[in-house]
């Protein structure tokens, strides 16, 4: 076996980031990731230590970097949508969801109420499920094993539904522009509706293993706090932000969706440490549930794409029968739809926080321009600024609180 | 458009000679790079935006209206208000002072427009590329950045492809 010399981080193009005592050997630098399992992805974190304390926190983001804005610039609408999917691969239909009523928004067009019914069903379905992976790993990264294993086998239902819809159980790319791929198969509504009668009791269960715990609250409580004033600069936003004490909520402030049809609350914690991000992630879980309950309870009929078959290709019903959409099948499949030459910004509200969507078209069937607002890129750049002076070990519980998605960070 | 919004526009076509134009609700206000700054110091302590949103830019090359729009997008939480902010720079030496004194968000953000644009922030703390190799050259979304692929490659010209290939060479 070839003998590995461990090489020493030279000081010299972090100077400007790194305190005085780093240039005298006083302090060390310590590379952690990107290849680590706390760090949940490619994320590489630079350390100035000074024994066990954190002096400074460089993160050196950009490992998962694909060139999604780029790629999509080449493709027309409807297949750049597919790439969305993987960029916050815990919130594929959120991804969607931001991209088309993006879209809806540029070109002008409406989606019909069961539609949106069903977005509103998938896209709490979705925070879910990235919430209990959230969950999962966050109790990994404290040692909690059981947490993790209990959470994805809860998660595996969420998948489960989605394989129902969409064939997929990942990148589902279900929501299109103007609705729905295809409506909800039968058997849907009696599965959400098991898992909404199972999921309660569990959430109890996960708290009853985490919240009092005092291997929890000892490493969380008073851990890695992120006051209100710092989080509005740092751009901070989703429940990172709610957990500092900001009643900010997307789904509340500019319902989308229909979300104003929906009776659920905002948990908000004034504290901004890892226990309350923890504690409004958890609440949130709970009020996901309700707003799917209510959703599915008044689920209108009617279709679920829109009418306006210059953004909506035909049913396969009809191109037998009608040579008009013959041809618009055909030229949206082929060329596309033309977007005329103007921008806007959409944001909704991800799992993680802001997710906008700014989008240019140029007037041709392909964007000119598609910019990701991903929210864990601005939750991470505050890192720094909250683990300054606490241990190494208390790093990984905090980095786990971010909900980082390194898919959603370097885009 | 908005009461509010009416206003501080107003305010900024005075003060900063700004420009503006409404499309599907976004409100984007137009000002001269000089200016940007204090504008949004002024949309920050007098009228609430607490949050920058979005720190982006769209390349319009070939076109010149001018080639590059910088975004900044403003949000007041109290207000649940939307503004967003642009600066239009050309295409020769295009160069925006940096906001990071008055949003720390400002700071990842423009090390991206650097990266990915390729415009210089004056004043950056910290003006290293952020998702791109330290030594990449070039500016990936620019418009005209070429997407990469490879060169098919057959029998009679294989040896010729190679050889124009930065990593064969030994």
């Amino acid at each position: 076996m070839a003998e590995y010399q461990l090489e020493e981080i030279p000081v010299g193009p972090y100077r400007h980031l790194v305190s005085e005592r780093a240039a005298t050997g006083e302090t060390m630098l310590l590379n952690m990731g990107p290849q680590h399992p706390s760090t949940h992805g490619v994320l590489r974190l630079l350390l100035e230590l000074d024994g066990e304390v954190i002096v400074n926190c460089i993160p050196d983001i950009g490992f998962l970097h694909t060139g999604v804005e780029k790629n999509m610039e080449s493709k027309t609408y409807q297949k750049a949508e597919v790439m969305s999917d993987r960029l916050d691969y815990m919130n594929p239909l959120g991804n969607n969801l931001a991209y088309c009523m993006t879209l809806e928004k540029l070109v002008d067009l409406d989606v019909p109420p069961r539609a949106q019914a069903l977005r509103v069903i998938l896209a709490e379905l979705q925070r879910l499920n990235s919430h209990l992976v959230w969950l999962g790993t966050f109790g990994l990264d404290l040692a909690a094993m059981s947490v993790f294993l209990y959470c994805f086998r809860e998660r595996e239902r969420i998948l489960d539904i989605f394989e129902l819809c969409s064939g997929q159980r990942m990148m589902t790319t279900y929501i299109r522009p103007g609705g729905l791929w295809r409506d909800v198969p039968v058997e849907f509504e009696s599965m959400v509706r098991d898992f909404l009668r199972i999921m309660p009791p569990r959430i109890d269960e996960y708290e009853a293993l985490l919240t009092k715990n005092p291997l929890l609250v000892d490493r969380t409580v008073g851990i890695g706090v992120l006051h209100k004033e710092d989080a509005l600069s740092y751009g901070v936003t989703g429940p990172m932000l709610r957990a500092s004490g900001v009643d900010w909520d997307l789904r509340k402030a500019r319902p989308y969706s229909g979300y104003e049809q929906y009776d659920f609350e905002v948990p908000v914690r004034p504290e901004g440490d890892t226990f309350a991000r923890y504690m409004v992630r958890v609440e949130e879980m709970r009020q996901s549930l309700r707003i799917i309950e209510q959703a599915l309870n008044s689920l209108p009929l009617g279709p679920v794409n829109s009418d306006n078959r210059k953004y909506v290709p035909p049913p396969r019903s009809e191109i037998g029968v009608s040579m008009e959409s013959l041809i618009h099948h055909f030229k949206l499949w082929t060329e596309g739809f033309q977007v005329l030459d103007d921008s806007v910004y959409y944001a909704v509200e991800s799992p993680r926080g802001e997710l906008g969507v700014l989008m240019a078209g140029d007037g041709s069937a392909k964007p000119r321009r598609v910019h990701w607002r991903t929210p864990a890129f601005s939750n991470l750049s505050c890192l720094a600024l909250i683990t300054k002076g606490h241990l190494v070990a208390d790093l990984i519980a905090i980095l786990a609180s971010v909900d980082i998605v390194l898919g959603d960070i370097d885009r | 458009m908005d009461s509010r919004l009416e206003k501080i526009v107003n305010v900024l076509q005075e003060q900063a000679g700004a420009k503006f134009d409404d499309f599907r609700g976004d409100v984007r206000v137009y000002v001269p790079g000089d200016k940007l700054h204090d504008t949004l110091l002024f949309l920050r302590d007098e009228h609430e935006f607490q949050l920058l949103a979005l720190l982006t830019a769209i390349d319009y090359w070939p076109e010149d209206r001018p080639r590059y729009h910088v975004v900044y997008g403003l949000k007041s939480l109290t207000q649940n208000l939307d503004i967003q902010v642009r600066v239009l720079l050309p295409d020769a030496d295009p160069r925006v002072p940096t906001v990071t004194d008055i949003f720390e968000a400002a700071n990842w953000k423009e090390r991206e427009l650097f990266d990915m644009f390729g415009i210089t922030v004056d004043g950056h703390p910290d003006p290293r590329r952020i998702l791109m190799p330290d030594d990449w050259e070039g500016h990936p979304l620019r418009r005209d950045y070429p997407l990469g692929y490879e060169e098919p490659q057959y029998t009679f010209n294989y040896k010729e492809i190679n050889s124009r290939k930065p990593f064969v060479k030994e």
